[in-house]
């Protein structure tokens, strides 16, 4: 083996966070958002008085829960098209974008895990506060959303974003469809410039420090709303 | 009419019977105080007249309006029907003065500044002023209470439900919240209140309502009720209570 | 718009040219099975070990093991596989590099696939000892070492065997995971359940009959998984002691 060759990152540290991390981020950021709140959708509907919304949550949360994500990235990015042509009446399987996919696969992916995390927020909240609020002529919604939500969603805050730490390192399985994240671009270049080593480890480094810092920040954050309560 | 009707109530958890053909009247501006001990259905009973509560059978019609009509607006009726409970439940995420104004915006749709206005007039009338921009977590349990009777007040309330306003308080935070209660029953407020304080039934109260066992055993005149109790049941309570 | 259905298609010879596809499916669970039961007895003694080091009075220990599980829970799977794959093979002696890559298919793939899923569960693993090991009451490891136990004695003797049932939700959980994390090993090539799955949809384009059949594979083993743990958890409960019910947990 001749030697580290620092050189391949430097020239491609430019394109590794301009193409590649954008994507990471945005599509973090992306499905982070649509998880949490297609989630809490779903633990309202596990915890609601109607039976069926509340089997039809519990079916998909644990159908999402035992397979692996590289299946369910497969299964979205077969079928992603195949409802879109349903939604549109086209004939023709509608081609979306690798990126669009992705958002939903991990929206739709991870909206099973925040919907537990939600779920054990909700219901730490006292019995009361909702009747409270029903009391004071508040309906559903303005229970859930004034009062209830908002206290689950504070008190819920480190592990959702522990839980948005682990989607950020998952989405480095989009490798799998041949899209350009992070790992992706780094996997490109090492190829064509025949540097595994240097490449692997270097995204091996950027991912160890971005998530290492955000579970630090997490780790503050926990203190702190510790003190509060 | 009576403020509010309980017409032969029933209520079930499954098999086990909650409540069993309660039947009572309370007239505008009056002052009832339900007793009786834990398990006997009165917490149920109270929570039942805002329909927090549902029930399997009866009525209860509170200022001409059927609770358990279905196609009654519930939340419309609970704004008029102010609640305070046991652990006060002030929403612990907002500030004193939000947690006044919240429904009012919300549910009578009055401005940001009106709500406030209000809110605060009833803040200063429990004693509270200088409290507004805390949170429920920086008050005392008394603080907190009155906070709550407050929060009540500001939705111009036709009548009160108060479900054990004290029981959850250290004792000498117990007066600060009842002597609220009392300036209130003075000026005429329609209240209905679950509580084993005797004190304030004899100063304010005009009528008690002994419950066991999810029945209203006794249902007498202040004095009737303190002077001799029919039943036995009530009778034992009351010792047990007046004698410690 | 409409999708030609046709189950037959799992009853008719694959690539290779002998076997039907659910046989190639199921072939693929196997290697999925085994590669999680190795990668769990890694994990399982690994993750053990860090945990009781984080839990030592020793500074040392305690630093190692925290170092261990940062490390191997802050870089993705699918990198942490890479590293072993790619990587080890190059910065070994050229030697032991030249072996490692001529290892016959298919454990060039399923031996480092194992390692580094071993790894990288052993971290959380070690995660949730140490919480169960701190769940317990302090008292206890006092009163073995005034019993006269030796520090390893107490581990091993009054702390791990409460510690090891009060963690025992969680672990069934991280044996979930760790069955489900072996298909991140189809990209080093190993050709588990859901690469079969691939590879019969690439094969014969009936994609989701391929996907149904091995989602399918996938709730029936979950269910006899978790049936197996929860029979497990009843054989070995201690009379009388209901532990916390949580430990620790996030998700996957």
């Amino acid at each position: 083996m001749g030697g580290f060759d620092f050189d391949v990152i430097e020239r491609s540290v430019g394109y590794l966070f301009r193409e590649g991390m954008t994507f990471t981020l945005t599509l973090t950021g992306m499905a982070a958002l649509g998880g949490i709140v297609f989630g809490t959708l779903l633990a309202m509907m596990r915890l609601s008085s109607f039976r069926v919304l509340a089997i039809v949550a519990t079916g998909y949360v644990n159908l999402m829960r035992s397979i692996p994500l590289l299946l369910v990235i497969f299964w979205f990015y077969f079928l992603v098209p195949y409802i879109g042509a349903w939604m549109t009446g086209s004939s023709q399987p509608i081609q979306v974008g690798a990126f669009a996919s992705s958002v939903i696969t991990f929206t739709m992916f991870e909206a099973a895990y925040y919907s537990e995390i939600m779920r054990a927020g909700i219901q730490s909240i006292p019995r009361g506060q909702v009747s409270a609020g029903y009391a004071l002529g508040l309906d559903y919604w303005q229970t859930m959303g004034r009062i209830v939500l908002p206290q689950a969603f504070r008190n819920m805050i480190p592990i959702l974003l522990t839980q948005t730490i682990i989607l950020f390192q998952d989405t480095s399985l989009v490798y799998v469809l041949s899209i350009t994240d992070f790992l992706g671009a780094a996997s490109k270049i090492a190829q064509r410039d025949g540097r595994l080593v240097e490449m692997y480890l270097f995204a091996a480094l950027v991912y160890f420090v971005i998530s290492f810092s955000l579970s630090v920040v997490v780790k503050r954050l926990q203190q702190k709303i510790a003190i509060v309560r | 009419m009576p403020m509010i009707e309980i017409r032969d109530v029933s209520k079930w958890y499954g098999s086990f019977q909650v409540l069993k053909d309660c039947t009572t009247n309370v007239e505008k501006g009056e002052v009832i105080v339900v007793c009786g001990p834990s398990g006997s259905g009165k917490s149920t009973l109270i929570k039942t007249v805002n329909a927090l509560e549902p029930f399997q059978k009866g009525n209860i019609v509170v200022d001409g309006i059927v609770v358990n009509d279905p196609k009654t607006d519930l939340p419309k009726l609970r704004a008029r029907v102010g609640m305070v409970f046991q652990h006060f439940e002030l929403f612990p995420h907002l500030s004193v003065t939000e947690n006044l104004t919240l429904a009012q915006i919300k549910v009578l749709n009055r401005t940001p500044d009106e709500a406030r206005v209000r809110g605060l007039k009833y803040l200063d009338r429990v004693g509270l002023m200088e409290q507004k921009d805390k949170y429920p977590g920086q008050l005392s349990g008394g603080q907190q209470q009155r906070v709550a009777i407050a929060r009540a007040l500001s939705m111009d309330p036709i009548c009160m439900l108060f479900d054990e306003p004290t029981s959850a308080l250290d004792p000498e935070m117990i007066n600060e919240v009842l002597d609220v209660m009392v300036l209130l029953a003075k000026e005429g407020m329609t209240m209905m209140v679950v509580t084993h304080e005797m004190g304030f039934a004899r100063k304010v109260a005009h009528r008690v309502i002994f419950m066991d066992e999810g029945q209203i055993v006794e249902d007498a005149t202040k004095d009737d009720f303190f002077g001799k109790p029919r039943s036995e049941r009530a009778q034992q309570f009351l010792a047990k209570i007046l004698h410690h | 718009m409409k999708y030609n259905w046709n189950w037959g298609i799992l009853w008719q010879t694959s690539a290779d040219g002998h076997n039907s596809w659910l046989m190639t499916l199921v072939h693929g669970l196997g290697w999925t099975l085994s590669a999680a039961a190795c990668a769990w007895i890694i994990a399982l003694l690994l993750g053990s070990a860090i945990g009781v080091m984080r839990t030592t009075p020793s500074k040392w220990a305690r630093r190692i093991g925290n170092a261990w599980v940062e490390l191997f829970r802050n870089i993705p799977l699918l990198v942490q596989l890479f590293l072993w794959y790619f990587v080890l093979p190059e910065v070994l002696p050229k030697g032991m590099g030249d072996s490692l890559k001529q290892m016959a298919p298919p454990w060039g793939s399923f031996v480092p696939a194992v390692i580094g899923l071993g790894f990288f569960t052993s971290a959380r693993i070690a995660e949730q000892v140490r919480a169960g090991i701190q769940a317990l009451p302090p008292g206890q490891g006092m009163a073995g070492t005034a019993l006269g136990l030796t520090l390893p004695q107490t581990y091993r003797h009054v702390l791990l065997p409460m510690a090891f049932r009060i963690i025992l939700p969680p672990l069934t959980s991280e044996t979930m995971n760790i069955i489900k994390n072996t298909s991140v090993a189809l990209t080093i090539g190993l050709i588990e359940l859901t690469a079969a799955g691939r590879s019969m949809q690439e094969f014969t384009f009936q994609v989701f009959e391929a996907f149904t059949a091995a989602t399918a594979i996938y709730i029936i083993v979950n269910l006899v998984a978790v049936t197996l743990m929860r029979w497990f958890e009843k054989r070995v409960a201690v009379p009388g002691f209901i532990g916390p019910a949580a430990v620790g947990g996030g998700a996957h």
